[in-house]
């Protein structure tokens, strides 16, 4: 597992999980979906992705397309770090 | 107001005087001024009493001339005078002048129909000696409570459950489908309650309690159907007006002062407006303002108080402030809160009585019959959105009607779409406008320990709220339907208990609500929508109808929802810490296991959370709330024995050590 990952899979299991075990969570389950975050869990994530890492997310980045699952927010970290490099 | 008790012995053994005395014991609070106990064989009455009509002579549990009728009552029937002509016309003779009287001739008179002429509030027993059977009957809207719960020997009823609770042979236990509807809508469906076995006669019915049979039936109903008015705006306003000036004045109907809460909202204004311009009684008002700004409305307050020159005092509230009085708050509520809303409540009322005041007009209900609620703006937003589901326009609109949620203020339109639920298969739902609401809110079920969670596997709230719905539900408007399903489920079951009744009987004040007497409900129902909500203005007629009393920075606010602060009364961020000792014994993992309802490694994590300031929001601060409130509620009247009311301050003084 990339560091990315389990800092990610740590950070949602900690924050929105509450009661199930991290590992009941699927890295391509989406959070809408499933229901594991609200209007403020969006802000959480991206607030977290900021601080963390050094990046910087712009109002048009806030869709589902790159905060709706795991996979999906290590894809759109990685690009974020890309564009520092 | 008053608090009532009663005990039916099925077993036709005589009642034992002391079992009412523990009973009414615990309600002193809902009527400090003098106590009264009746028995009649196997039916025995309690009653405890606020002095408000007829100081003198109105002491209950009340008999008729000729013995043949008893009654215990809470509440107030405002067109008692008018009624008593109309009794005194037919020959019956009144002792005294109380309106609890008028209420025993109405029924000697007209029997259980009696109620349809009543205009008021109210939960009453009346014994009738002659059929051998006693006659439970609660007020159209459900402002006064009535629990009951059966025995193998007998039928048991109260003003509140702790009453009950004193008996032995009544069991105390937890009511899993009802914690599941009310972490679902806020408030477990009538008849249900938080307690198994213990029910509240639901509002709008009546019952006949005879041989250990119960007959109940609902005597009112709302009704929404499509009708042809085709009265100009002008019409529909005058008569609003003329409605609720009238409403006003007979709520005024008092032998002690009228005091008014100001919120600095609409609907305060306008019932202190009228007070103020169509009576000559004194206004004495009174408000919360909050030191958190966030929730603060004082800005407003004191541009009313300037208007109408009240003689107006406030109660400052803090976070700690809420979190010391909400055991108290929850020893009243007897039922979990997902809000701390009551809290501030509790302490304005308190303000009021410590002033002296028995009585407090408010504007309560406006919002659910006049449209004034944000939901009713979301499903129309929603609705509006539907017809075009990809639009990246319509879903801006949602931005535009919570500007105080910042965090909605930063979403996508992909995201709104998600949190507000466009699913196609949602347009046709009876419940289209309330499922954002309660889907956000059964989150909290996650919570919820294992054993409950599989306890409730079958169970569906929706399914038993769609079991209730009227007949004619689907053909009404669907804006209709929205306030149909507030009107019945959020407004008796949390605005008016929680927030209302039980706050303000929790310090021996009464409250009244001119919006709810029901020639102004049934008006209300008939209103053209586009009057209700004139685009996306709430409330239009009623702004129209009084704009000459309420000034134009009033009637053009921003609708601010009245809302308190919640984890922050209970947890110190700053110091990562609870800020009240019975916090951390409540969320304690060993209480949390022992109670068993909740996942203590769950609620641990939802805590170390808040502690360490992370953002939070709505559901996570309602399910701390909703945990601890609980938790509060299993501790005070399951594990421990209710005490009278008199004696509640050391159980508390003991939880908050």
């Amino acid at each position: 597992m990339s560091s990315i990952q389990s800092e990610v899979r740590d950070f949602v299991a900690e924050n929105f999980l509450f009661d199930e075990n991290p590992e009941s969570l699927n890295n391509d389950d989406s959070f809408l979906e499933t229901g594991i975050i609200d209007s403020t869990g969006v802000l959480e994530l991206v607030a977290f992705i900021e601080e963390k890492y050094s990046v910087e997310v712009d109002d048009d980045e806030l869709v589902p397309e790159n905060l709706d699952s795991i996979d999906r927010l290590i894809t759109f970290i990685e690009s974020k770090l890309k564009e520092l490099a | 107001m008053c608090g009532i008790a009663g005990i039916i012995q099925s077993d036709r053994l005589p009642v034992r005087q002391a079992e009412l005395q523990s009973m009414i014991g615990t309600l002193n609070h809902r009527g400090p001024d003098a106590s009264g106990i009746k028995t009649f064989g196997s039916v025995g009455f309690a009653h405890s009493r606020l002095s408000i009509v007829d100081l003198a002579g109105g002491g209950q549990p009340m008999q008729s001339a000729d013995g043949m009728l008893s009654i215990t009552f809470n509440g107030e029937i405002y067109n008692h005078i008018e009624l008593r002509a109309q009794l005194a016309s037919k020959g019956y003779q009144f002792q005294t002048h109380s309106d609890t009287e008028v209420i025993l001739y109405m029924y000697a008179e007209y029997g259980p129909g009696c109620v349809q002429q009543l205009n008021g509030q109210w939960a009453f027993a009346i014994h009738d000696e002659r059929r051998q059977e006693v006659f439970l009957s609660r007020d159209r809207m459900g402002i006064r409570p009535l629990f009951y719960t059966q025995t193998p020997s007998r039928f048991l009823f109260a003003s509140e459950i702790k009453a009950l609770f004193t008996l032995p042979d009544v069991e105390r236990k937890t009511d899993l489908t009802a914690l599941n509807q009310l972490f679902t809508f806020w408030s477990p469906l009538s008849p249900r309650t938080f307690f198994d076995n213990v029910l509240e006669l639901p509002p709008a019915h009546s019952m006949i309690v005879k041989n250990d049979q119960l007959k109940i039936w609902q005597y009112w109903k709302l009704d929404y159907s499509p009708n042809e008015e085709t009265r100009s705006l002008d019409d529909w306003a005058e008569e609003l007006r003329a409605l609720l000036i009238h409403a006003t004045q007979l709520r005024l109907r008092a032998d002690v002062h009228v005091s008014a809460y100001l919120s600095g909202g609409l609907d305060s204004s306008v019932t202190s407006a009228i007070i103020r311009n169509y009576t000559n009684a004194p206004l004495n008002t009174f408000s919360v303002v909050f030191k958190d700004k966030e929730y603060d409305e004082s800005r407003y307050q004191q541009e009313m108080i300037q208007e109408l020159g009240t003689e107006h005092q406030t109660v400052c509230c803090s976070y700690d402030d809420i979190g010391r009085v909400f055991p108290q708050v929850i020893q009243h509520t007897e039922k979990p809160v997902l809000r701390t809303a009551p809290a501030p409540m509790f302490l304005l009322s308190k303000l009021v009585h410590d002033n002296q005041f028995k009585v407090v007009m408010t504007g309560e209900g406006a919002d659910e019959i006049l449209g004034g609620y944000d939901l009713f703006k979301e499903t129309k937003i929603r609705r509006f959105w539907s017809r075009q589901p990809d639009s990246k326009i319509r879903p801006l609109l949602l931005k535009r009607l919570y500007p105080y949620m910042k965090n909605l203020q930063a979403q996508s339109p992909a995201y709104l779409k998600a949190f507000f639920n466009i699913r196609p298969e949602d347009i046709n739902s009876p419940f289209f406008s309330h499922l954002p609401r309660w889907e956000l809110t059964s989150k909290l079920k996650t919570f919820f320990s294992n054993d409950v969670k599989q306890h409730l596997i079958n169970n569906d709230p929706l399914s038993d709220f769609s079991d209730q719905l009227p007949e004619q539900f689907s053909k009404w408007p669907s804006f209709c339907q929205a306030q149909y399903l507030e009107t019945v489920n959020l407004m008796p079951g949390y605005i008016l208990s929680s927030q209302g009744d039980r706050m303000a009987m929790g310090n021996s004040v009464e409250g009244r609500f001119p919006f709810l007497d029901y020639r102004v409900v049934e008006f209300a129902a008939r209103i053209p929508i586009r009057f209700k909500m004139n685009g996306l203005n709430e409330k239009y007629l009623l702004k129209y109808a009084l704009r000459d009393l309420i000034p134009k920075s009033i009637r053009q606010r921003p609708k601010q929802p009245y809302r308190a602060p919640e984890a922050h009364s209970f947890i110190d961020t700053k110091k990562q810490r609870a800020r009240f000792e019975y916090v951390n014994q409540l969320l304690s993992k060993n209480k949390l296991q022992e109670n068993g309802l909740f996942n203590p490694t769950a609620v641990q994590r939802l805590v170390k959370k808040i502690e360490q300031g992370r953002a939070i929001g709505t559901r996570d601060n309602m399910a701390l709330v909703g945990i601890l409130s609980t938790q509060l509620l299993v501790e005070e009247m399951i594990n421990r024995q209710p005490t009278v009311s008199g004696n509640n301050d050391s159980a508390i003084a003991k939880l908050l050590a």
